[in-house]
């Protein structure tokens, strides 16, 4: 079964490489069935780690350099169920994103395919690294292909202004992650993660672990678009073609925050003062501020696709906050809200590039009861935005009541409340504009939301294109996002992967002595949900509902003079958060040199 | 003076970035990132380095001869070609951004703002 | 934000950050004094290990080999990008035009062109026995061939780099790496396992297989650099004659 284990990396680049290589000399459907076949292989290969993977850790090592005397000469892929569940998420969304476009862009040959494999491969091998330098290289890959991917239509200003801010920050954020690298390999003379976090253990951290383990996360957090480094997902989201948008929100932001967490609990949780309570409020804060912020700019949001990324960056947050508790349920519950997010993420953008394709419009307003003819796509939109408000048991639930539980738990009470509120916000955004491009509610007219440049024709419409090529993915991925809590054992396998992951010395075992650590399912603490999540996620449906109602009709429901007083209140600082997000790569870069000096100072004031 | 050559990198890296941040064209910001790289390519060497030692190349020395770090080389090979890759993808960007609104100005691109 | 408070907020941030790294790399050794453990195994173990006279490259290929692949990789696709973000409907008229007129510096291109050839090809083949190898040969590949659109005219740089015959050279050196790699599966061992007689350090023919993925590199850097070149050349002849 190790045999496998390279695969998800390998079926996907000699499939890329295949097309270019023959691209000239095949027919016209090959690189569609090429991609499809190469992105469905790697699904089912993804699947099977994981099974295969819940029993034990895997490390696999290139080249066949094994450990030798405990010191890691090669480069390894260490496959627990949260690594290889990322890559199975990556490349189900791929699937999906592949047939949505089937025959979508002719025009450019094998291109779009091959980035777009280049891409998965990209992002299964950072999922399933073991090695702090081969992580950065996946990572540089993902890159790679996805600036590109984002500037896919030239002929406008915007993708080429997205995919300029996308390229700059995320640079500069690899560029931090190299310099982590090597000062950690300065230090101690490893690449391998358990290595490093071996030789790490046990001593107080100096000026250099500090500040290297604050650079790695940094760059790593700008992946995840965690604010400050959150500036450039809107703009990249605005402009990519839809079927990149899901996986960017899908998987690769995810991946980021799972670059962090992979790093913290290899490299720096045998180190005195890890586990303060402090460390848990830094990464906690940064973690709200981006909840709160994605979600009150998702709700100034009229293009479509801007919106679903602010909300992306909302959810970023909601999983920082569950990586930030330290704990395996909290883990756990960020591991069920990358899948269902994903999942559901996934559909809504697809949705989104129904829209776009049949209508030719992705402005809120303008799209203003245009949508009614396309019905299907409209219930699956809101039945995406209802499971994201998390009703139990369906959707967001699991996550968002794992995330609940284990922060009162660990003595922060006020999160639920705010997670709640957040959700609210931003599920009443995309209620909001469901209502109004599929059922023609409320007015045309809306002051709050930011005008923004609308996006043109993605394709050429093509009437004969087949409806139910789009359709179907779509489908397929919010029926999968609403009905995942439902699987039967996924709690308790949820929790078990969070244990795994956070177990460092099972972890070096494994990796520098090559012990294969049998772990079972059963015998876990199991965290019981208690009716308060129950009440929360009541709470977080109604709430959706009644403020996307509101938002509708707050003309006809609160007289004048007092919507001109809160809007006197309000807009000053609703006009500086826009400000602030400005598009301009000057200030995004100036931004991330404030994150990355904020975040290094407060890791020193707090580990040393 | 031990010290001089990671100070070095810092002040690369530094000095890269506020010309990212101050650039007037998306040429020079493309060049500042890359001198912003070239900052990391400095601190692997120097990491690696060996006082009085010779390449890790033992065509006609013999093993166990004083070498440099070949780990930390084989890195910097890596880092190299990221940055030729991104640079490449940048320049692509910033001609079609020329043809398109006839400025090479960043801060003059704000169709993202909001 | 105006640029002013750009500039303060960069200020600010800016020392900041600085003062934080260099508070790092104080903790480093001192420059000079590396001792760990990771480099020096390798220097000891890799020629007898190998075969392979430079480390550098036992590294590159063998050791760390699966970076390298990843590596490929990021070049195969930035080049792919490339193409995608600078085509057009480009018109055939719009190719460069521009004639060969001085005989003198088209005899000196064709030696120099010559030359660089043999310099490639010699760079290439000792990668694994002297400083060299795929990657740094391969540009000076790509560099000869370059000459003869700087030494002579568009077209017949054109006639030398077909665009099916490039994009193969490309495919076929990325995905000959990753295919390598899985011969090594084929042959039991895990992915990237070097195999083959290991032949002689010191001669052309050692490493096992490194020299095929050296030259695997090779080829796909130099058609990676080639694809750059005409990707730019195009799309600048036709802002030229835009603005002409």
């Amino acid at each position: 079964m190790d045999v496998l284990v390279p695969l998800p990396v390998a079926i996907p680049l000699i499939s890329a490489a295949a097309l270019t290589a023959f691209g000239h000399f095949l027919g016209k459907r090959v690189d569609d069935v090429v991609a499809l076949a190469a992105s469905t292989a790697t699904m089912v290969v993804s699947l099977l780690l994981v099974f295969h993977a819940s029993d034990h850790r895997l490390a696999y090592w290139f080249g066949g350099w094994r450990a030798r005397h405990g010191l890691a000469l090669g480069v390894s892929f260490t496959v627990d169920p949260v690594a290889a569940g990322f890559a199975a998420l990556a490349a189900t969304l791929m699937t999906a994103s592949l047939v949505f476009s089937w025959r979508y862009f002719d025009e450019v040959g094998t291109l779009f395919h091959v980035l777009m494999l280049v891409f998965l491969a990209g992002m299964c091998g950072f999922a399933l690294s073991g090695d702090l330098f081969n992580m950065f290289v996946w990572f540089e890959l993902m890159g790679a292909a996805a600036y590109a991917l984002t500037g896919y239509r030239v002929e406008e200003r915007g993708p080429l202004q997205g995919a300029i801010n996308f390229a700059v920050t995320n640079t500069l954020g690899a560029y931090c992650v190299l310099i982590g690298i090597a000062l950690f390999y300065g230090r101690t003379g490893a690449l391998n993660l358990a290595q490093i976090g071996d030789t790490l253990a046990g001593k107080k951290p100096d000026g250099l672990v500090v500040v290297a383990f604050a650079l790695v996360t940094c760059g790593f957090l700008v992946k995840g678009a965690i604010v400050p480094f959150h500036f450039w997902l809107a703009d990249a989201h605005a402009v990519a073609p839809t079927p990149v948008c899901v996986l960017f929100s899908g998987a690769m932001v995810e991946l980021g925050l799972y670059g962090v967490a992979r790093v913290y609990w290899t490299t720096l949780d045998g180190v005195p003062g890890a586990h303060s309570g402090r460390l848990t409020d830094l990464l906690l804060g940064l973690g709200v501020a981006s909840a709160v912020v994605g979600a009150v700019m998702c709700f100034l949001q009229r293009h479509l696709k801007r919106l679903l990324a602010y909300s992306t960056i909302s959810h970023a947050g909601l999983i920082l906050i569950g990586i930030a508790l330290l704990t395996p349920s909290a883990f756990a519950g960020s591991a069920a809200i990358v899948l269902a997010h994903g999942l559901l993420k996934g559909g809504l953008f697809l949705c989104v590039g129904i829209v776009l394709n049949r209508l030719s419009s992705v402005d809120e307003l303008v799209l203003h009861g245009r949508g009614r003819a396309l019905w299907p796509t409209g219930t699956l939109f809101v039945l995406a935005a209802v499971a994201l408000a998390a009703p139990a048991p369906f959707g967001l639930f699991l996550g968002k009541s794992l995330l609940e539980e284990s922060a009162t738990h660990e003595g922060y009470p006020w999160l639920a409340p705010l997670v709640t509120v957040v959700t609210i916000v931003s599920v009443a955004a995309i209620l909001r504009a469901a209502g109004r491009v599929f059922l023609g509610l409320g007015p045309r007219h809306d002051a709050l939301l930011s005008p923004e440049p609308d996006e043109e024709q993605e394709v050429e419409r093509d009437p004969r294109r087949s409806g139910v090529l789009m359709l179907a993915p779509t489908a397929a991925l919010i029926l999968a996002g609403v009905g995942l809590s439902l699987v039967p054992g996924l709690e308790r396998h949820l929790e078990h992967a969070g244990d795994t992951f956070q177990d460092r010395h099972s972890y070096v075992a494994t990796v520098l002595q090559g012990r294969i650590e049998h772990t079972a399912v059963d015998s876990l603490s199991m965290l019981k949900l208690a009716p308060a999540s129950v009440v929360w996620s009541v709470i977080s449906l109604g709430g959706a509902f009644a403020l996307a109602a509101f938002a509708l009709y707050r003309d006809r429901l609160v007289p004048e003079r007092a919507r001109r007083r809160a809007y006197g209140w309000t807009s000053g600082g609703l006009d500086v958060l826009r400000s602030v997000h400005s598009g301009v790569i000057g200030d995004y870069v100036a931004w991330l040199t404030f994150g990355v000096a904020a975040l290094g100072g407060l890791l020193a004031l707090i580990l040393t | 003076m031990s010290y001089l050559p990671y100070a070095l990198a810092v002040w690369i890296f530094v000095v890269g970035l506020y010309g990212i941040i101050t650039s007037r064209n998306l040429i020079h910001l493309v060049v500042c990132l890359t001198l912003t790289q070239s900052s990391t390519y400095v601190l692997l060497l120097a990491i690696g380095y060996v006082k009085g030692a010779t390449a890790p190349v033992f065509a006609d020395v013999s093993v166990g001869t004083r070498a440099v770090d070949p780990v930390v080389q084989a890195l910097t090979l890596t880092d190299i070609v990221v940055s030729v890759t991104v640079a490449a993808l940048l320049l692509a960007l910033a001609i079609q951004v020329q043809k398109r609104n006839g400025t090479l100005d960043p801060d003059a691109l704000t169709e993202m703002s909001g | 934000m105006t640029r002013q408070l750009r500039l303060g907020l960069f200020g600010v941030s800016g020392v900041g950050l600085s003062a934080l790294l260099l508070w790092a790399v104080a903790g480093l050794h001192a420059f000079g004094d590396y001792h760990e453990r990771y480099g020096t195994l390798l220097k000891n173990v890799a020629v007898s290990e190998r075969h392979t006279t430079n480390v550098v490259t036992s590294v590159v290929f063998d050791y760390r080999g699966f970076d390298t692949l990843g590596e490929e990789f990021i070049l195969f696709a930035s080049v792919v990008g490339v193409a995608l973000l600078t085509r057009d409907a480009r018109d055939e008229r719009a190719r460069p035009r521009d004639r060969l007129v001085s005989d003198p510096v088209g005899l000196i291109g064709l030696g120099l062109s010559g030359a660089l050839l043999v310099i490639g090809l010699y760079v290439v083949a000792h990668g694994p026995l002297t400083p060299g190898g795929g990657f740094q040969g391969g540009v000076v590949l790509a560099g000869a061939i370059a000459v003869v659109y700087l030494a002579g005219d568009y077209r017949s740089y054109r006639a030398l780099t077909p665009q099916p015959a490039v994009d193969f050279a490309e495919g076929f050196g990325a995905g000959g790496f990753a295919v390598v790699g899985i011969a090594s599966m084929l042959l039991g061992s895990a992915y990237l396992h070097n195999f083959g007689p290991f032949g002689t350090p010191g001669t052309l023919a050692s490493g096992g297989s490194i020299p095929m993925l050296n030259l695997a590199t090779a080829i796909e850097v130099t058609a990676a650099f080639l694809l750059l070149f005409t990707e730019f050349l195009e799309e600048l002849s036709v802002t030229r004659l835009e603005t002409a």
